[in-house]
């Protein structure tokens, strides 16, 4: 099951670029789609980012003593300051360290 | 050495940059993928036969929740569809290659090495072998992926669940998001997304993050069509 969704997800990703690649041109894609295209990021991510932060592990809404959210909030000035991948994601673990064993 | 050698090491040269940041996220998707219960090989997996981080993350965490594979499946092909453009943007340079060719490129096209290739398609456009360059930088970088996703997973099998390291999957799409923050109108679609996907997470079969996504694409567009009129006034 899990090896077909891995193999059924693959080919996708894989048309996605050699479909458009083969037989599209550029010039002629509506320039709407191409700037709905870049929302994409925008619409997805946050789908995954919220959840992960505010939701506990039953998925009940966790505002109360949620060390995640204060973690978030300073990997996000980490993130606008630095831009970088690595210290985002370092930051916000290490104030969540903090917090959970400290 | 040949031309071939040569546009191929500079493309490995010029992705360099860009793959430092990858090294900690394709560590990051291999640990999380083995503390979600994924095997080791399947884990892997992902990385060779999906090959798109985002997306292979959202893969393995919908999987691991028992969303249905329809949705997981669905989900992940959201994630990838911006790839719709690093294809269609190439198919003017990369025209007269053979099938064999372009099923290879296509395959190693990613952010990073659309990215540095598009700016070396643009600025030498009538170079026949400038595929070599995409060669270079796509297969660096898939390389780097495959050793930090390695890495990674055996890293997730000595690491202690109580770390909580699942938690530095929403602080990577933090990292991967913060180029759209100072634009008003991805920010209010970062923000509805966001809203949406906690009021929809139990919405049946895990489908919050394929439903939240639609609608505020859908949301988007219309932001698209309006500042269109506003610009035709």
């Amino acid at each position: 099951m899990i090896w077909f969704g891995i193999v059924i997800s693959g080919i996708l990703n894989f048309f996605l670029k050699f479909l458009p690649l083969s037989f599209f041109d550029v010039s002629k894609i509506n320039p709407k789609i191409k700037q709905l295209l870049t929302f994409v990021p925008s619409a997805v991510f946050p789908a995954i980012i919220f959840p992960g932060i505010f939701l506990d592990n039953d998925g009940n809404f966790d505002l109360e003593n949620n060390p995640r959210i204060l973690s978030s909030i300073i990997a996000l000035i980490v993130a606008i300051l630095s831009k970088n991948i690595l210290s985002t994601i370092f930051a916000g673990l290490a104030v969540y360290w903090l917090i959970i064993f400290v | 050495m040949s031309k071939k050698l040569i546009l191929f090491f500079k493309g490995v040269v010029d992705i360099i940059p860009l793959s430092i940041p990858v090294i900690p996220f394709g560590i990051i998707l291999g640990t999380i993928g083995v503390e979600l219960g994924f095997g080791p090989l399947e884990t892997f997996a992902t990385s060779f036969v999906i090959f798109g981080g985002a997306s292979q993350l959202v893969f393995v965490q919908l999987f691991s929740g028992g969303a249905s594979l329809l949705i997981t499946i669905t989900s992940t092909f959201v994630v990838n569809s911006r790839h719709l453009l690093y294809g269609a943007s190439f198919s003017e340079h990369l025209k007269n290659l053979s099938i064999r060719w372009k099923i290879l490129l296509s395959y190693l096209i990613t952010d990073q090495s659309y990215a540095v290739s598009n700016i070396y398609f643009e600025k030498n456009k009538n170079d026949k072998l400038k595929y070599y360059y995409l060669l270079g930088s796509g297969f660096f970088l898939w390389f780097i992926w495959q050793i930090a996703t390695l890495i990674g997973i055996f890293l997730g099998s000595i690491v202690p669940d109580k770390l909580g390291l699942v938690f530095a999957m929403p602080l990577t799409f933090i990292a991967l998001l913060v180029n759209y923050l100072r634009k008003i109108n991805h920010l209010i679609i970062i923000l509805i997304s966001g809203c949406l996907s906690i009021l929809l997470f139990n919405a049946p079969l895990k489908s919050y993050i394929i439903l939240s996504s639609l609608i505020s694409l859908s949301l988007a567009f219309l932001i698209i069509l309006k500042k269109k009129k506003e610009v035709e006034k």
